[in-house]
């Protein structure tokens, strides 16, 4: 059955800041470029997740007037704390001996949901059209090999994949350019990855997953403007992560997590240790008699410099974390998204009116600021496989005594999906009950995030050997899919003493972390109809 | 035959409500709105009956704030041909929209008007009722299948006993169940093509009516929480607590 298809200059997929920033720089650019951006959810913010501590570097540029337009940047930091927590205690490490890039006084406490709203009221209000609810499923491609554009996700498909009464085919979306802008792990993206070969001797992507709960706190504990990190427990020091706690406006605090995916125990679970990490002293006082409003997970890109792959290709560009912009010493990735796909527009106008090649985004790239910010960050990842300790001390180095300008480059040295040990060689972990004050289990959390997709789909989350999870994972791994997933979508039941394992799609809320950790890569994370996912609201 | 078809703007169906911590409400701020669910299968039924050809026109209308608009421009984009907005700001009580419905009926004049059987904010279910009585046209309510007949309506109605199927002369008012229909997806080129129909905006003082609220609302609070269950042993056990302890029986 053939599909309509429409005609743009620029088709951008994915409303995050990356997407949005492309859309606004190339209509200043030139008004007249036909653009239209694509969001697979319900609307533009509702898969965003984020801390989010926002550096306006980009923004000053994209929108210099931008306090004068309304926008939901407001909360200015006003005191930054540092802790290393152990088991009951925490050690407060004085900020003046933070690296620079770990200093956030200039910047501001966001919601970057919210600023993805405004961002795409400002696209739409030069003429982008933007279309949430429609998952860009499928590349398509010109005889000679180049990305021609898209095709959206059919909608009213049946679980056995028949036609309901409501089948609406999908439609091609075709750009001169399209850029790619899904994300961190990108379901389109990895694709591209693969088939251009843009990772080509660059160091495996590195992974991490992040939590993120709303707490309503009570006033007394409520500082307004204050960033605090932690590191240390409840990991040990060989594992790869630590929290966040932003005070924002209205009684509101940002508490999350962040746990490399590259740890080794396959009995870890990161929503655990995220559950359990509320319950240190430290922690606990500040969110004592208040109430969790919203829990939300999103998997992030941590590779940085070295694991960059080439981000343009004949006829399309990958910008933000679809290609791994983030920068993990900052802890920040909404500035350097935006900054790389204000440069692909740029590179995108001259290539339209110039006829300029699109390999032109390489050398603008390396010209900006952003490729000096994750040239110089790009030791601090890698020297944590030494564990917390040697990493720190390494990272005050190379970050307080060099500034990123040692003259080396470490590697990343694996792939997340390869670092697991098998179970019977690593120690069990005894998570504590929760306590439905602090602590709450998967299944109340899920339901915060409004997620929904509509019954009677295919399942989205697709194994290419359904019978390795009981036959080979679960007896070398225990099947850590049951873990590592922040949302109860995978299950090992035993039916009659037989194993099964079941997969409640319906509950995904697109973090993609089973993509990135599985240890065989079985399982592939694809598009469920529009709309379908989490509805975050100031996430 | 002309079809009027309205719909409300609520909290999406999917999002947790939390209630405000004075008690005055429930949160909007930051909640993803979307169109009330019973109101899309109006839309989908006047949509079929005009595809149908026994239908001319089908014209959205909905009566709230600026951002209400949306719910209106989805309509067009499954296949109304116009929209109405009327806009008014604050809380909204039946029988002022019911008012608002009427004056735009007289100058609309349609045959029909179609909405959702009641909205899941206020679950009220009055709106088609008090309409139907300013206009004093005849009502089915719950309408779980609608045949069109030459100047009359056959409707099935979901009730309490079962399925009641009656007659009703047109010009009418109909409250849509959820089980009339499957609303259709929305499509890319269709939602294109529905920024370019027009939507006339009214506003609400301009039609001389007053929405001020008659009901005073004292207090917004959640449900108190369920406690957790035990298991009993046996059904002695449980006729035993139920007697002694849960005092029901």
């Amino acid at each position: 059955m053939s599909r309509e298809s429409m005609e743009y200059d620029v088709v951008i997929i994915g409303g995050g800041p990356s997407g949005l920033a492309t859309a606004i720089k190339l209509k200043q650019l030139d008004s007249n470029l036909n653009v239209c951006l694509l969001e697979k959810a319900s609307e533009i913010g509702a898969h965003i997740l984020s801390g989010n501590v926002f550096e306006t570097r980009a923004l000053d540029e994209l929108l210099p007037n931008w306090r004068e337009l309304n926008s939901p940047i407001k909360t200015k930091v006003t005191k930054e704390k540092f802790l290393f927590l152990g088991k009951t205690k925490s050690l407060s490490w004085p900020t003046w001996l933070l690296p620079a890039v770990q200093q956030n006084h200039k910047n501001y406490i966001i919601s970057l949901a919210n600023l993805c709203r405004w961002l795409a009221e400002q696209a739409e209000g030069l003429g982008v059209e933007i279309f949430p609810g429609f998952p860009a499923s499928e590349i398509l491609y010109n005889d000679d090999g180049s990305v021609k554009g898209v095709a959206t996700q059919d909608m009213g498909i049946d679980k056995e994949g028949n036609k309901k009464d409501s089948f609406e085919p999908g439609i091609e979306l075709l750009g001169k350019v399209t850029v790619f802008a899904e994300g961190c792990r990108g379901h389109l993206g990895k694709q591209l990855i693969q088939k251009f070969e843009l990772n080509k001797g660059k160091d495996p992507q590195q992974y991490g997953i992040g939590f993120k709960e709303i707490w309503e706190i009570e006033d007394k504990n409520h500082e307004e403007g204050l960033v605090m990190h932690t590191a240390g427990w409840p990991l040990d020091n060989n594992t790869y992560g630590g929290s966040f706690m932003y005070h924002a406006e209205n009684k509101q605090v940002f508490l999350g997590y962040v746990i490399g995916l590259d740890y080794k125990n396959p009995h870890l679970s990161p929503y655990d240790e995220f559950q359990r990490f509320k319950t240190h002293p430290a922690i606990k006082k500040i969110i004592e008699g208040g109430k969790r409003i919203s829990y939300g997970a999103r998997a992030l890109i941590e590779g940085g410099f070295q694991s960059l792959p080439k981000m343009f290709m004949p006829g399309a560009l990958l910008v933000g974390c679809d290609a791994g912009t983030l920068n993990m010493p900052k802890i920040k990735g909404s500035h350097t998204a935006m900054k790389s796909g204000m440069i692909a527009a740029e590179t995108i106008n001259e290539h339209l009116k110039e006829n300029k090649d699109l390999s032109l985004y390489e050398n603008k790239f390396k010209d900006s600021w952003l490729y000096k910010e994750l040239f110089e960050a790009r030791n601090v990842k890698p020297s944590f496989s030494w564990g917390l300790i040697l990493g720190i001390i390494f990272t005050g180095i190379d970050q307080i005594l060099f500034r990123g300008k040692l003259p080396f480059t470490l590697k990343h040295k694996h792939a997340d999906h390869e670092t697991l040990k098998p179970a019977n060689q690593m120690p069990k972990i005894d998570y504590p009950k929760y306590d439905n004050l602090i602590t709450f289990d998967k299944t109340s959390s899920v339901y915060l995030t409004g997620t929904n997709h509509a019954d009677n789909q295919p399942v989205h989350l697709k194994l290419k050997d359904p019978d390795l999870p009981i036959n080979y994972t679960l007896e070398k791994f225990d099947e850590p899919a049951q873990r590592y997933c922040p949302a109860g979508v995978y299950e090992v039941q035993k039916e009659n003493d037989i194993n099964k394992f079941v997969i409640n799609s319906q509950n995904c809320i697109h973090c993609k972390t089973c993509d990135i950790k599985e240890p065989s890569q079985n399982i592939t994370w694809v598009t469920p109809e529009g709309s379908g996912g989490p509805r975050y609201g100031n996430m | 035959m002309k079809i009027l078809v309205a719909v409300k703007r609520v909290i999406d169906y999917n999002v947790q409500i939390r209630v405000k911590e004075d008690g005055t409400g429930v949160v909007t701020d930051n909640v993803k709105m979307s169109t009330n669910p019973p109101d899309d299968n109006a839309i989908e039924e006047a949509v079929k009956i005009k595809e149908a050809g026994k239908a001319t026109e089908v014209v959205a209308i909905t009566v709230g704030e600026e951002k209400a608009q949306e719910t209106v421009r989805k309509a067009l984009a499954v296949g109304a041909d116009r929209g109405i907005h009327v806009k008014a700001d604050g809380i909204l009580e039946p029988l002022a929209v019911s008012k608002i419905l009427q004056k735009i009926v007289e100058k609309e004049k349609p045959d029909l008007v179609f909405m959702g059987k009641q909205a899941i904010d206020d679950d009220c279910n009055q709106t088609g009722q008090m309409l139907s009585a300013l206009l004093n046209w005849p009502q089915a309510t719950f309408a779980s299948k609608i045949d069109v007949k030459d100047k009359k309506l056959e409707v099935t109605r979901e009730i309490d006993e079962g399925l009641e199927t009656i007659e009703i002369n047109v010009p009418a008012i109909v409250t849509c169940d959820l089980r009339l229909n499957e609303p259709r997806y929305a499509s890319l080129p269709n939602i294109m093509k529905a920024k370019k129909k027009p939507i006339e905006e009214i506003s609400a003082s301009d039609l001389s009516i007053d929405t001020s609220p008659r009901v005073e609302q004292i207090k917004v609070e959640e449900p108190p929480k369920r406690k957790a269950g035990i298991k009993v042993a046996n059904v002695a056990e449980l006729v035993q607590k139920l007697k002694n302890e849960a005092k029901v029986i």
